[in-house]
């Protein structure tokens, strides 16, 4: 018989991989039960695997997705037909796997969109558990959720495959230890559980945005990713809450500016010289509309803050009409509640705008913990071109360059660099 | 509580496939209500029609059940309930009787 050509691994053919990976897992986890989610990755990967092998360009299916579903089901069915007496499959579902009655029927639920949904939020719910450590839930959202794999996690957070594979089987031995429930918390829990969760969205959220300057294909999706999750939260009632609606508000900003963060030749723009045509005017929309549905109730979240930044911002049409003393209002705000010096550091960046560069320079000069870090340097080096002070500025891009920073980062502090020996060349001439 | 057992007999029918998925539904339904509320003490399972039916020493008598298709049990649970009333409340919303069918209640025997 001869060879079928082999379908190519186009970004659209991993895109729906990933997408669907992660629904897939969450649903089977929900069959099967969170002691078995490695099972339920398993199912999946022969899914994917078998989609390769049998996919060619010429077969490609209708509804590619249902195929997919279609496979894993029955792999589940044929798992649970196996298992079910001799293994604790979901508990809450024992009589509807136990009898041919219900078990298909449940098994088809499932896979519907409410069943796909639900499944979502309990994972979401679950990966966040105050149990895990922090630094074990964004892998493990990545690893389940999100369809990433290992070395994806790996090159996305900076890591070693080792590193990341010793700390999921960690997780999974958590999981199993402390019998994490896959299940979306009760009203008098969901308040702070939900807290985490956002947190931990905003830190995928986070992941991906800085990826995007190593331009790998994965960072986008994983910002979409991110934003996908927190919408599903707004989704359930119990979930809607202020501070999910002003959290999606934030991405939803950060990501209109996705097609003005890099340059032609992939270097990073700075806010200020972005070109704000470029700006997705249908994000910025959307993120005012999620902003002012998250002014309610009588808390006021970080995340609103944060928001009410990003909106200042997203909605200016310039720098030079961007409402600078509000933004230093705001941050007044945010520091008084998360005295944090990575947030100092940015009122600071406002404070130049509104108070001058010495005003700047003075606020920045007290964040001494801030040495090491790049983006500290670099607005140190901004706000002394600013005080028209070109050595002081060389010195601290310089100081920069020395601090731990990504490829593309490094390229922006050479050209800097490079514009400021000019300027001091030109002073001696 | 007690145990009783549901042997469900269908009437004979022949459906299209649309027919079909909504019968399975509304038995997934009644049954997954069941399951819900705790009463399902044994989900028990559908049974195909071909079998053997044995009498005597074992000796293989005939290839199916009973001729008499209105014999045939096509499936059974076991529900809990207070008593026989309380079980036979709970059969009510069961699917079978829409095309004429039966459900037969027996407690179970606690030896």
């Amino acid at each position: 018989m001869p060879q079928a050509e082999p379908l190519p691994l186009t970004t659209t053919v991993d895109h729906l991989f990933r997408c669907e990976a992660g629904k897939m897992v969450a649903v089977l986890t929900r069959l099967l039960g969170f002691d078995h989610l490695e099972q339920a990755e398993d199912i999946v990967h022969d899914t994917l695997l078998k989609a390769l092998e049998t996919w060619t360009p010429a077969t490609l299916p209708d509804n590619p997705t249902a195929w997919l579903y279609r496979v894993a089901k029955n792999r589940a069915l044929d798992f649970i037909r196996r298992q079910r007496s001799s293994q604790h499959l979901a508990a809450d579902l024992t009589a509807h796997l136990a009898s041919e009655y219900l078990l298909v029927p449940t098994v088809n639920a499932l896979f519907e969109e409410e069943g796909l949904h639900d499944s979502q939020l309990r994972m979401l719910f679950a990966c966040c558990h105050p149990a895990l450590p922090p630094e074990q839930q964004i892998p493990l959202m990545l690893k389940t959720l999100c369809g990433l794999s290992v070395p994806e996690i790996a090159r996305t957070l900076l890591t070693t495959e080792d590193a990341i594979e010793k700390r999921l089987s960690r997780t999974k031995a958590k999981i199993r230890a402390e019998k994490i429930p896959l299940e979306v918390p009760q009203a008098t829990q969901l308040g702070h559980r939900l807290d985490t969760v956002l947190t931990t969205l905003y830190l995928l959220f986070n992941e991906g945005y800085h990826a995007l300057d190593r331009a790998t294909v994965v960072s986008e999706d994983l910002c979409l990713e991110a934003m996908r999750l927190v919408q599903l939260l707004t989704q359930l009632p119990a979930t809607d809450q202020p501070p999910t609606r002003a959290l999606l508000a934030l991405l939803c900003f950060q990501a209109s500016r996705f097609d003005a963060r890099l340059d032609a030749a992939g270097a990073v723009v700075l806010l200020k010289d972005q070109d704000r045509a470029q700006w997705h005017p249908a994000l910025i929309a959307l993120g005012n509309a999620h902003l002012s549905q998250s002014a309610a109730g009588p808390r006021l979240h970080a995340f609103h803050l944060e928001a009410a930044i990003a909106a200042v911002h997203a909605n200016a049409a310039s720098v030079e009409t961007t409402d600078w003393p509000q933004l230093l209002r705001l941050h007044d705000m945010l520091l008084a509640r998360n005295d944090n010096p990575l947030v100092a550091l940015n009122r600071a960046v406002v404070v130049g705008e509104v108070q001058g560069p010495q005003a700047a320079l003075a606020a920045l000069a007290k964040l001494t913990t801030l040495h090491g870090n790049v983006f500290y340097n670099t607005a140190c080096a901004e706000m002394h071109l600013k005080a028209g002070q070109p050595a002081e500025a060389h010195r601290c891009f310089v100081q920069a360059l020395a601090c731990p920073a990504s490829a593309t980062n490094a390229e922006f502090l050479y050209r800097r660099i490079q514009d400021t020996t000019d300027l001091l060349v030109m002073a001696e001439a | 509580m007690e145990k009783f057992a549901f042997l469900f007999r269908e009437a004979p029918q022949t459906l299209t496939p649309e027919a079909q998925a909504t019968l399975t539904q509304s038995w997934y339904a009644w049954m997954g209500q069941l399951a819900q509320s705790g009463t399902l003490a044994n989900p028990g399972e559908p049974l195909r029609g071909a079998g053997k039916v044995l009498r005597g020493t074992g000796k293989v008598m005939t290839d199916g059940p009973f001729t008499e298709t209105k014999e045939f049990v096509n499936g059974f649970i076991v529900v809990s309930a207070a008593d026989i009333d309380a079980a036979v409340l709970l059969a009510q919303g069961c699917p079978v009787f829409g095309s004429g069918g039966s459900v037969e209640v027996r407690p179970v025997m606690q030896m």
